[in-house]
């Protein structure tokens, strides 16, 4: 059984509806990844899975157990974590103070925690005393996702990691992705940069106007003509 | 003019001056900085601290003995009051809390009136002749607020760098949507501001009555420098309440080389303005208001 199985969610932030029927499953140790054109709901799909829509029909199943309506901090104990876009660090404290805040629900002995948050990201070991808000982007969005997993989640939801990156950062946070799901995590991420992640990801959905356009592997989705003239540019 | 004279009588009654401002202007850094609004009712606070304290030295209290009960009490009025009334508005344009707070601070004005009378108070009477360190003269008053000042400041600083609720503080401030997605209690966080901020009135007022004197208005009347010292320092910044509070302080008390002594109290606004206009981020570069 999936880890995470959305069936037919339909919801918005206010009275009108955003997504009209979404259904997508991520399984244990696969990056899923969402696709589509602008305004397609992509992010907003994501954000369904954390509580942070009202949703108005359909299901959201997380390991077995019923999340459809849970407030973002009961599905956060519950082991999915989620970096947003923008504004994903503290800027003000350092790379280790970010982590911490991480951890902030947990108790107990963390070391074991800060050993593979530094395994996974070991650019920053060096730069933990520094403010977040001085790194260059791409090492800020590593720090945004290691403050994510400090809560040692089951699920990791990135919404659009590589936004505004070189070519370069792209990549290295693809790998880290990969690292990430090899760590035993399994992850969900919308991106804009459709060609790229769906020749790294494991399984994609392409979704347009708020609902499922097409599905399968990354590779199937890139050699689909369908998909491919419809925003992947040829 | 000697330059001793220059220290005695100008430097450390600045400085004094300053360090009462940091301690105000600390706390209205804390509340501008996770809970986002002005708050106006600082001032009254901080007067409700130096009765209180002025209540208990009745009942018997030394003074500086009197200080941390005061602060413990006026923690819990800032409690109460937030939960009676910015805590409703929170929903609300923060505009409304400010205006709230504006009624707060006549309301405890009404209160310390009505308890204590409109007449000036002291802790002590009778004059206090300072002490001679080798041509620098000192009070003890003026050395135990100096110490008080360094002792809230070290141990806020140590609070707010290295424990765990010290942290939630600032990651409040710093990113209020991503504290929440880790999990930091939003109503835990007000709580506590208000305590610190409660705690921090209390002992703004003490030192400012046991080095002036004691009237309702006091309060009020050191709202405009409170306000100037956290923004010249930088909105959000401990440190720069601190700089700005000992910055205000000296510079009122200089103000009497180029301007008649009864516009020292213009000096505050001569350097909020000149700040707004010149660096509106403060000298350490805090939040945009």
């Amino acid at each position: 059984m999936a880890l995470l199985d959305m069936q037919a969610v339909r919801g918005g932030y206010g009275d009108a509806d955003i997504l009209h029927g979404v259904s997508m499953t991520v399984g244990e140790r696969e990056i899923v990844v969402i696709v589509g054109p602008n305004g397609a709901g992509k992010s907003t799909a994501m954000k369904s899975v954390f509580g942070l829509l009202t949703i108005r029909g359909g299901s959201i199943v997380f390991d077995g157990e019923d999340i459809t309506g849970w407030a973002p901090d009961r599905i956060v104990q519950r082991g999915i974590c989620y970096v947003p876009q923008v504004d994903n660090v503290f800027r003000e404290m350092t790379v280790h103070e970010n982590f911490e805040m991480g951890a902030f629900l947990r108790r107990g002995d963390l070391s074991a925690a800060y050993d593979r948050i530094y395994g996974l990201f070991p650019d920053l070991k060096a730069k933990r005393r520094n403010l977040a808000g001085d790194l260059s982007g791409g090492q800020r969005q590593m720090v945004a996702m290691g403050r994510a997993l400090m809560l040692d989640p089951k699920l990791l939801l990135l919404d659009e990691p590589t936004a505004g990156l070189s070519p370069k950062y792209m990549e290295q946070i693809f790998q880290i992705t990969r690292d990430v799901r090899d760590a035993g995590v399994s992850i969900l991420l919308v991106e804009q940069h459709a060609k790229q992640a769906l020749a790294f990801c494991d399984r994609g959905y392409v979704l347009a106007t708020g609902a499922n356009r097409h599905e399968g592997t990354g590779q199937a989705l890139l050699a689909d003509r369908e998909v491919a003239e419809m925003f992947l540019g040829g | 003019m000697t330059f001793l004279d220059f220290l005695n009588f100008h430097l450390v009654p600045g400085v004094v001056l300053g360090s009462i401002y940091a301690v105000g202007a600390i706390g209205i850094t804390l509340v501008f900085g996770i809970l986002r609004f002005a708050h106006f009712a600082h001032g009254d606070m901080a007067t409700l601290g130096a009765f209180v304290a002025l209540a208990l030295v009745t009942a018997g209290l030394t003074p500086w003995a009197a200080l941390p009960v005061a602060m413990v009490a006026v923690a819990l009025v800032a409690i109460g009051v937030d939960k009676l009334f910015y805590d409703y508005l929170k929903a609300r344009p923060k505009i409304m809390t400010v205006m709230a707070s504006l009624g707060v601070a006549l309301m405890l004005r009404a209160v310390v009136q009505v308890v204590f009378g409109v007449d000036p108070r002291t802790y002590a009477t009778g004059i206090v002749r300072p002490d001679d360190y080798f041509g620098l003269l000192l009070r003890s008053r003026e050395l135990y607020t100096l110490a008080a000042v360094i002792l809230i400041v070290v141990g806020l600083t140590l609070f707010l760098r290295h424990s765990r609720w010290g942290k939630a503080m600032r990651a409040m401030s710093d990113n209020p949507d991503l504290a929440r997605l880790s999990g930091v209690d939003n109503r835990k966080v007000t709580m506590l501001t208000w305590a610190i901020v409660g705690a921090l009135c209390a002992a703004s007022g003490f030192m400012l009555g046991i080095n002036t004197e004691l009237d309702s208005m006091m309060g009020w009347q050191v709202l405009l420098p409170m306000f100037a010292a956290a923004i010249l320092g930088g909105v959000g910044r401990v440190e720069g309440a601190v700089l700005g509070g000992l910055i205000v302080g000296v510079a009122e008390e200089m103000s009497i080389f180029i301007l008649p002594a009864q516009y020292k109290a213009a000096t505050a606004f001569v350097l909020l303005l000149l700040i707004l206009l010149v660096r509106p981020r403060g000298l350490l570069n805090g939040k945009v208001l």
